[in-house]
């Protein structure tokens, strides 16, 4: 497995890889972890002539309290996640979905940036970002802006970022308190997920008060299950499962060997009544 | 001269860690892909995007102007130098069997069949080049459904006028090894039971570890090929056959082989295109495949529909078994493809006293990829189905499944047994396996979680599913593999050096590709002539070291290649006695051998056979006419296989609100015989566990209605990893075999042939209650989710007294469309 060749660029600033960005347009591809481009280039799939590193710019790297959110740099790997009190304290349920990524070197190579930017709608982290109700820091020529989750993820592997910009910074309002988890359904370990479920509740006196829940891998781009969170306010964990019912409304999963799309809609249902059942036990 | 030897006398059944480890386990060995040669140039392949085309023009222009190109070469180019792919085993003399060239120059007949090679500086070179090279094709139709093929409306060879390559049967009447098989079926349908069942072996990929490489250096006096290999014997063989290359100027050297499974033991297009382009240009040169290239061009395996009628009496006796296989050989028939589905005919049987039995096997030309042996090669195909439909006659007859098992099988004193196949099973001891199985399963325990999970309606239920299986080893008797015109014989080879230093060199014709060849090879020459372990070096793989060999295959390496071990080593004793008595004094007649040495009996006078081994290479004072040598070599042809055997149980738990299926405990008692190292042993059994538990739960090759293989890399191929197994428990009960003195069986292919039925018989068992009798392989949760749902709509419907269904004409009571994945039908 031969890559064709291409120049490669290592920036060690982000103005810098915007500088190389407007330079080389749609002749570079931006490489994050490269767990998935990668791949890609090894299978000839793409052919970038130039691709530009990122693994050299500290400043995208880490994770700061900001407050009244965490905020995460886009190159920080799966691994820094899961080792992150910080994360696990104020936004458990992204914490519950790395830890599902494939595995252990896989999780200290790839980045959450990367995968979100490369919006694989079977990968996991897009579900809980968009549960959580994250904001993206998005860089360009222009200067930075920001765009919420929920207007992120555009279309399969096509998100708000645009030619020449780079996504910089993940911020998540904080959960504090709130109980999460991530029900990842496959059938060998290592595999994308088949269907996903992210949930995070906030309990009070036994029963929902706030659900938050995202699908992964049940259209082309990750999804909240408005409906299921809105009929989940006030139910109590033994009465889940008619909230629950609605999960797989108004999505469009794909069919292939795993599953068809009956088989995703039904697993979405199932998937979602536990993961809000473990969510609301911690 | 004399010495006291105190050293442990037994080597064999002690686990020793294998000599080959660290050099295998750190990568620090020097695989195929390792060998670089000065001015070696490296190749890559275009292959195929179709599944059926006719090659209309191929463009190398802009590839050979592309940098560092040396030559691009077509088929038309290679023409007559090229070689050809050979079939062994034709298993009847009108086999359709189609010329497979290496790089074909007309038409191809699957995705993934090379039409030209390009020759550059360095493999990045030429990948990049093989981009440039330009074929014209025009697409044929393609046929990919082997029940489709059956109707010949689409040819996979337009030349061949049909997809039906052989028809082969065995009937017990004809064979006279037992009787009527429709006489005894027709009379279970009025006063018996009449099951009938159609199963599917779906299509694998032996996934071994390292890629094929091949490295061809033509410069020299003869031609030298390194190749990662399970056969380099049949290579060389293969290569002077058909390249007009004399098979004195052909070395073949298999070094280090990081797995085959089967999937090695081909001859195959790149090897011969890779040969055939260094004597062209006169260079070294190098071809290593990438692992979508594998996927697409290694041969796959199984790819069977199995239609199984057995016949019983009331209380569960069976009276007949009648079996009709289609086995889809791909575009091509590989070296032992028509061959690998009648190995089942002795095997579907199995440990079962059928009086009458017929099987019928029709192989059939796709347009995928060729398939050929993978671990296990027909064993695993039989033991599945025959293991699966008794489970469906326990269910009939209302008993639980090792009653059933218990009342048809082989009793321990009925050995030596000759069964219905016409087969001598030397022995074994199927009660023994099997109650040491149930305890260590705790059978009973789990049949009661099992009850209490029924009644309280658990969204997770527990089946335990049960395989009581055997298998043929010891690749092969020459004469039966005469009368079945496979086209060598199957003997094996081994040497014995004895060095004038004390240590000892063995020659292992059998290649070893990660089994541990040179561990067990020491321990059982270091017990037969006393030597320490360590001072045995085992030497394999290479034509010019080990000149004769029928390499390693079929759970055949020990078998045979040990007990030739083991004459060679008996034949240096017998050469090295009359020197001992004439350094001792004495007569041949008083010598006696022991712990390596020769003593004078009654006396304390001995020598040791390391210190005759150097009184030869000086030669100083032999007796008068013996020959400076004590070396010796031995080829074994065995007079028959040998019949390991062994229980498998499994317990699986299927969540039966998403289908899932979770191994919750696997027990396995195998009688492999004498175990040689225990270590290896266990290694071989976890690997052909996770294998054939791999068939049963996770891993298919799927094709689309183009021809494409969509699961054509790790990412849709679910291989599963150690993450995906849990612990097993490996136990064993030893019925030495009587067909070797070493009292071995083989164990390669064990866990693989044992395990698949277990599992499906398990998600089965937990399903049953709902009226679920099938789930084909693999059993997807998908799979599983909508059995159970489709049982659920007719759950109001009570089963009826006939619902032993009957194949109509022509007709599967097993609609292929009702699987979600299988295959090009949908």
């Amino acid at each position: 497995m031969i890559p064709a060749s291409f120049d490669y660029l290592a920036p060690t600033s982000v103005d810098e890889a915007l500088a190389a960005l407007a330079e080389h347009g749609d002749d570079a591809k931006v490489l994050a972890g490269g767990q998935s481009l990668l791949p890609i280039l090894r299978m000839r799939l793409n052919a970038p002539e130039t691709v530009v590193d990122l693994g050299r710019i500290e400043a995208l790297r880490g994770i700061r309290d900001g407050g009244d959110h965490i905020a995460i740099g886009s190159m920080t790997a799966y691994s820094d996640i899961v080792a992150s009190d910080l994360v696990r304290e104020h936004a458990a349920l992204l914490v519950k979905a790395v830890e599902t990524v494939a595995d252990p070197q896989i999780r200290h190579r790839g980045t959450v940036g990367g995968a979100i930017v490369h919006a694989d709608p079977a990968g996991d982290v897009g579900a809980p970002i968009l549960a959580l109700d994250a904001t993206m820091v998005i860089a360009g020529s222009g200067g930075e802006r920001t765009v919420p989750a929920t207007e992120f993820f555009r279309d399969l592997f096509e998100t708000a970022v645009e030619d020449g910009e780079l996504l910089t910074e993940i911020r998540i309002p904080k959960h504090t308190g709130w109980g999460a988890a991530y029900e990842k359904f496959v059938r060998v370990a290592h595999q994308w997920s088949i269907v996903a479920v992210a949930a995070t509740v906030r309990v009070e006196g036994g029963s929902i008060a706030e659900a938050k829940v995202g699908l992964t891998n049940m259209g082309n781009t990750p999804l909240r299950a408005s409906a299921v969170e809105q009929a989940l306010v006030g139910s109590s964990a033994d009465a889940l499962a008619d909230a629950c019912g609605a999960a797989a409304e108004g999505t469009n999963p794909p069919s292939d060997l795993n599953g068809d799309a009956d088989y995703r809609r039904h697993l979405a249902t199932v998937l979602t009544r536990r993961a809000v059942q473990k969510a609301m036990e911690g | 001269m004399t010495a006291v030897d105190d050293r442990p006398t037994t080597e064999v059944g002690k686990d020793r860690r294998r000599k080959e480890d660290q050099r295998l386990i750190t990568g620090r060995t020097r695989w195929t892909d390792n060998i670089q040669l000065p001015g070696m140039l490296h190749l890559a392949m275009v292959r195929s995007p179709f599944a059926h085309a006719k090659i209309l023009s191929i463009g190398t222009d802009e590839a050979k102007a592309a940098p560092g190109v040396h030559a691009v070469f077509t088929g038309a180019d290679l023409a007559d130098s090229q070689g050809v792919n050979i079939n062994a085993w034709p298993i009847t003399p009108d086999q359709v069997t189609p010329t497979h060239l290496p790089v074909p120059s007309e038409r191809v007949a699957h995705t993934g069949e090379i039409v030209a090679v390009v020759v550059a500086r360095s493999a990045a070179l030429a990948r990049d080049a093989a981009e440039l090279v330009d074929v014209d094709y025009e697409e044929l139709p393609a046929v990919l459904d082997l029940k489709e093929a059956m109707k010949d409306e689409v040819l996979a060879h337009p030349d061949a006028g049909t997809n039906k390559s052989a028809f082969w049967q065995l009937d017990s009447k004809a064979a006279g090894t037992g009787g009527d098989v429709e006489e005894a079926i027709a009379k279970a349908r009025q006063d018996g039971i009449v099951i009938e069942r159609e199963y599917r072996q779906q299509r694998l990929v032996p996934a071994f570890m390292e890629p094929r490489s091949t490295v061809v250096d033509p410069t020299g006096e003869q031609v030298v090929i390194w190749s990662a290999t399970q056969v380099p014997h049949i290579l060389r063989f293969a290569i002077a056959a058909t390249m007009g290359i004399p098979e004195s100027k052909v070395r073949v050297i298999a070094p280090d082989v990081g797995g085959g499974f089967g999937g090695k033991l081909q001859t195959t297009p790149e090897e011969f295109a890779t040969i055939a382009i260094a004597r062209k240009l006169g260079k070294p040169c190098k071809y290593t495949e990438t692992r979508s290239e594998t996927m697409v061009s290694a041969h796959h395996g199984r790819d069977q529909w199995q239609k199984m009628t057995l016949a019983a009496e009331k209380d569960g006796t069976v009276t007949a078994l009648k079996v009709d296989l289609l086995a889809d050989l791909g575009a091509y028939v590989a070296i032992v493809g028509g061959g690998v589905p009648v190995l089942g005919a002795w095997m579907f049987n199995s440990i079962y006293k059928f009086p009458a039995y017929q099987f019928n096997c029709q192989t059939v030309l796709t347009n995928k990829t060729w398939v050929d042996a993978y671990r296990g090669a027909g064993r695993p195909e039989a033991t599945y189905a025959i293991e699966r439909i008794m489970d469906e006659l326990a269910a009939e007859v209302g008993v639980d499944p090792i009653a059933i098992r218990e009342k048809n099988w082989i009793t321990h004193d009925e050995f030596p047994f000759t069964t219905v196949a016409g087969m001598t099973y030397d022995s074994g001891n199927y009660e023994a396996a099997t109650a040491k199985a149930l305890e260590l399963f705790g059978y009973d325990e789990l049949r009661a979680e099992q009850k209490r999970r029924r009644e309280s309606g658990d969204t997770v239920q527990l089946g335990l599913g049960v395989s009581t299986f055997t298998e043929m080893c010891g690749l092969a008797p020459s004469r039966v593999l005469g009368s079945l015109s496979y086209g060598a014989g199957g003997w094996e080879s081994a040497s014995i050096r004895m060095l004038a230093t004390g240590t000892v060199e063995v020659v292992s014709g059998a290649t070893p590709h990660g089994q541990g060849h040179e561990t067990a090879w020491s321990q059982i020459v270091a017990d037969r002539l006393g030597i320490p372990f360590e001072n045995v070096e085992v030497l394999h793989g290479d034509t010019q070291i080990a000149p004769k060999g029928l390499d390693t295959y079929g759970s055949r390496s020990l078998v045979v290649g040990g007990e030739a071990l083991v004459r060679a080593a008996d034949k240096v004793i017998e050469k090295a006695k009359p020197i001992a008595a004439h350094l001792l004094e004495a007569s041949v007649d008083d010598l006696e051998f022991e712990a390596g040495q020769f003593t004078v009996k009654g006396t304390d006078k001995g020598i040791g056979i390391t210190d005759i081994a150097l009184a030869t290479f000086a030669a100083h004072n032999l007796p008068d006419g013996v020959e400076p040598s004590i070396d010796a070599d031995a080829t074994f042809d065995p007079v028959d296989f040998s019949f390991p055997h062994g229980t498998h149980l499994c317990a699986m738990e299927v969540d039966t609100e998403t289908g899932q299926s979770t191994m919750r405990k696997y027990v396995c008692v195998d009688d492999i015989g004498t175990i040689i190292n225990p270590l290896i042993v266990e290694g071989q059994i976890h690997g052909g566990l996770v294998q054939g538990i791999a068939q049963a739960l996770w891993e298919g090759a799927e094709y689309d209605e183009q021809g494409t293989l969509v699961s054509g890399s790790f990412v849709d191929y679910t291989l599963p990893t150690a993450a995906d197994t849990i612990n097993y428990v490996s136990e064993h009960t030893v019925s030495p075999s009587t067909t070797n003195t070493l009292g071995t069986k083989g164990v390669g292919e064990a866990g693989t042939i044992a395990s698949t039925p277990a599992v499906v018989n398990a998600i089965v068992d937990a399903l049953r209650p709902m009226g679920i009798d099938d789930i084909q392989m693999p059993c997807t949760p998908e799979r599983v989710w909508k059995a159970i749902r489709t049982a659920g709509a007719q759950q109001d419907k009570a089963p009826t007294a006939d619902a032993q269904a009957h194949f109509g004409e022509g007709a599967p009571n097993q609609d292929p469309a009702a699987g979600t994945t299988d295959g090009a039908a949908q």
